[in-house]
């Protein structure tokens, strides 16, 4: 049972990031389909961190991970801020793109470091069994500082979307940018804040999904639609960070399933083949989808280029 | 001079330029990674990228291996197909892969457990492949599903289901399935095989173009056909005319009494049987078992996106545009894997797909300092003629 607390604490802190990414970018008015590939780069980031960083450090180690995540995913998500704002591209198709070039560039990144290191290591694994133990709270469990800092990034995402003036105007952008430029607000800039945002956070859900119960990575295998995932959560949240985080636990505890069902002993009995368990995560999303799209709260704006001149 | 200025306005030819430009671009960045990882090698790496059969120095060799590229080709086209039509109605289909697994995963079953003919076999991963992105178009049209996420959930939901499925018919001694040319005959509890050669599809003499590649056949000359029926259907019939105008406009191609949703529906369903029945062309030619413990999505129907978009979204230009994309796939292959590794040419292809997002803005941009170019010469000329000022 603790075990399954873990691991849903886990994912649930992973899919309220990435989703509370999302809905940043989304609110001013781009659609980020890219999550996937940004998380892949957020968590190369910390990843490489933790393999050349002597980990004696504790504290400084863990920040310098987060924020080498972190900068990967606004990084990387500039290329989306770049081709959607500036170059009007269609931004699912550019997504779409990072999402592949996410995976292959980080197993291309990483298994030149290994075959550098080792002419006949071509894997695309790090590990980092050392490394991982410094985000501990307490020895021996699952439980890492990256929950409560989740935590803190929620509660900042409500005051800053809904509290400040920043972020009214951000969603503005994302409702009715003519309206919004009409009073002065620059629309492309905002839509760079908001896609920036969503990388920032992004990123740091990839570092911690590949720190979530396991202490290597095989970049390869990229995220596993953990990034889609965390769409259908915000999705489902309606795009505000509270209800984003219900669903996020919803969604972490179905995703846990797979990971631990053995440890049940009626999940047992029922004699379910393994595949059941890593399916019912998307099916679930599917189901909720269902549900959930036909009347949506979507910002009214995203997903069409700003373009000054048309009303 | 005014010739060339219009040639260079057509759509066609900003398209060709457009794509050439991707293709030039994406292998630049390709070169510098590799460059980075290693500059001793790079330029030999990038050329053998490009060059993929040409390696070889044997003639016969490289016929064989230029075979070996067609034949995955086909598929490659199907799902390129699949997601241009898609698109030309207005819908994302980033499932091609999905449904390219769906189609896998029956033919083989049909082919492995119940031994039918290989014509019934295609039919079979077609309709899988219909079932499944007809699913993404109901919750689409009925249920306002983004139909992209609905097609990511599914092509996760499908891997599993047919790795269950496929499990089946596995080896007992590896984690791939039996060769479609064998049949499982289980029978009080003991398994065995008999041979059953129907299953292929036939080679239609095409084999002996290419040193006597077995795996050449029918695949690839049904694709072009369905291509040119694609562009057919899009262009030149009533039903394509209708589900462009649903993609253009949604309400209006309703109130022109248009079934807007059963056009969403249908044209998920025929995008999921062109992407189920490349997977047919690929397995069913025996070059390929399929590995029940893959835990991802399969890449053809990702470069099938990539495909599609360089192809300038056009049927007739996926052709050449899948042979490309699956030219350097397989040129990634002759790289020394001590060195670099394979992954470099998906790191291209998905290059390519996201400099294809500036394809638009590339084109109106191109068009607009045309027009204005034009504007200027013209009006240079009527002042010319008025005896205006002359500087």
């Amino acid at each position: 049972m603790i075990l399954l607390i873990q691991y849903m604490l886990v994912f649930t802190s992973v899919l309220m990031l990435v989703a509370l990414g999302g809905c940043f970018s989304e609110h001013s008015g781009v659609i980020n389909i890219g999550l996937e590939g940004i998380m892949v780069f957020g968590a190369l980031g910390g990843a490489l961190v933790m393999k050349y960083m002597p980990a004696q450090y504790g504290f400084v180690f863990v920040v310098c991970c987060i924020l080498a995540s972190m900068l990967m995913g606004v990084l990387y998500s500039l290329l989306l801020a770049v081709a959607a704002i500036n170059f009007k591209a269609d931004q699912t198709l550019v997504g779409t793109a990072m999402n592949l070039l996410g995976t292959a560039a980080a197993t291309v990144i990483v298994k030149a470091l290994n075959t550098a290191e080792n002419p006949n290591n071509p894997s695309s694994t790090i590990q980092y069994i050392a490394a991982k133990k410094n985000f501990l709270i307490v020895d021996g469990y699952e439980f890492n500082w990256f929950m409560p800092l989740a935590l803190i990034l929620l509660l900042l995402s409500y005051v800053i979307l809904y509290k400040t003036r920043f972020g009214l105007r951000l969603m503005a952008c994302g409702e009715h940018p003519q309206a919004a430029s009409s009073v002065g607000i620059n629309v492309l800039k905002m839509r760079y804040w908001g896609v920036m945002i969503s990388g920032l956070l992004g990123g740091f859900g990839g570092l911690v999904y590949i720190t979530a119960g396991v202490s290597e990575w095989k970049f390869e295998n990229g995220v596993a639609g953990f990034g889609f995932l965390a769409l259908a959560v915000m999705i489902f949240g309606g795009w505000k960070p509270f209800r984003i985080a219900l669903a996020a636990l919803l969604f972490g505890l179905f995703r846990s399933l797979s990971n631990v069902y053995t440890g049940f002993a009626f999940l047992n009995s029922l004699n379910l083949p393994s595949t059941v368990y890593n399916m019912l995560p998307y099916i679930i999303s599917l189901v909720v989808l269902i549900f959930f799209s036909a009347n949506s709260a979507a910002p009214k704006a995203e997903g069409i280029p700003y373009d000054k001149g048309s009303r | 001079m005014n010739k060339k200025v219009s040639l260079l306005k057509k759509p066609a030819v900003q398209t060709l330029i457009a794509s050439l430009l991707c293709i030039v671009l994406g292998l630049l960045i390709g070169y510098v990674a590799l460059l980075l990882i290693n500059p001793a090698g790079a330029w030999d790496a990038i050329q053998s990228i490009i060059k993929n059969f040409w390696t070889y120095s044997k003639h016969t060799t490289q016929i064989k291996n230029l075979g070996n590229t067609l034949v995955k080709t086909a598929p490659l086209l199907m799902c390129s197909l699949s997601v241009l039509f898609a698109y030309k109605v207005g819908l994302f289909n980033i499932g091609a892969a999905g449904q390219y697994v769906a189609g896998a995963g029956a033919c083989i079953y049909c082919a492995v457990a119940l031994g039918w003919n290989w014509v019934f076999c295609m039919i079979a991963a077609i309709l899988a492949g219909a079932l499944v992105g007809s699913i993404s178009g109901v919750l689409k049209a009925y249920r306002n599903v983004n139909e992209v996420i609905s097609c990511i959930m599914l092509n996760w939901i499908t891997l599993y289901l047919i790795n269950t499925l496929l499990a089946g018919v596995k080896e007992p001694t590896s984690n791939y399935t039996y060769s479609i040319t064998k049949r499982l005959v289980v029978e009080n509890g003991v398994a065995s095989t008999v041979p059953n050669p129907g299953t292929v599809l036939p080679s239609l003499g095409l084999e002996n173009l290419f040193n006597n590649n077995k795996y050449v056949g029918l695949a690839l000359p049904l694709a072009v056909v369905l291509a040119i029926a694609v562009w057919v259907l899009l262009n030149k019939t009533q039903l394509g005319y209708e589900l462009r105008a649903t993609g253009m406009n949604k309400n209006a191609a309703k109130y022109c009494g248009m079934q807007d949703k059963q056009n969403i529906v249908m044209t998920m369903a025929i995008a999921g049987a062109l992407a189920g029945m490349g997977a047919a062309m690929l397995y069913l030619t025996g070059i390929q078992q399929w590995s029940v413990t893959q835990s991802s999505v399969p890449s053809m129907g990702f470069n099938g996106i990539a495909a599609a978009f360089l192809g300038g979204l056009n049927p007739i230009g996926a052709i050449f545009s899948s042979f490309f994309i699956q030219h350097i796939t397989d040129g990634g292959s002759y790289l020394d894997m001590r060195v670099y590794s394979g992954e470099i040419s998906d790191l291209i292809s998905s290059l390519i797909i996201y400099l294809c997002g500036f394809v638009f803005f590339f084109k109106t941009s191109l068009t607009n300092a045309i027009t204005l170019r034009e504007d200027k010469k013209l009006l240079d000329e009527r002042r010319n003629k008025e005896g205006g000022k002359a500087s």
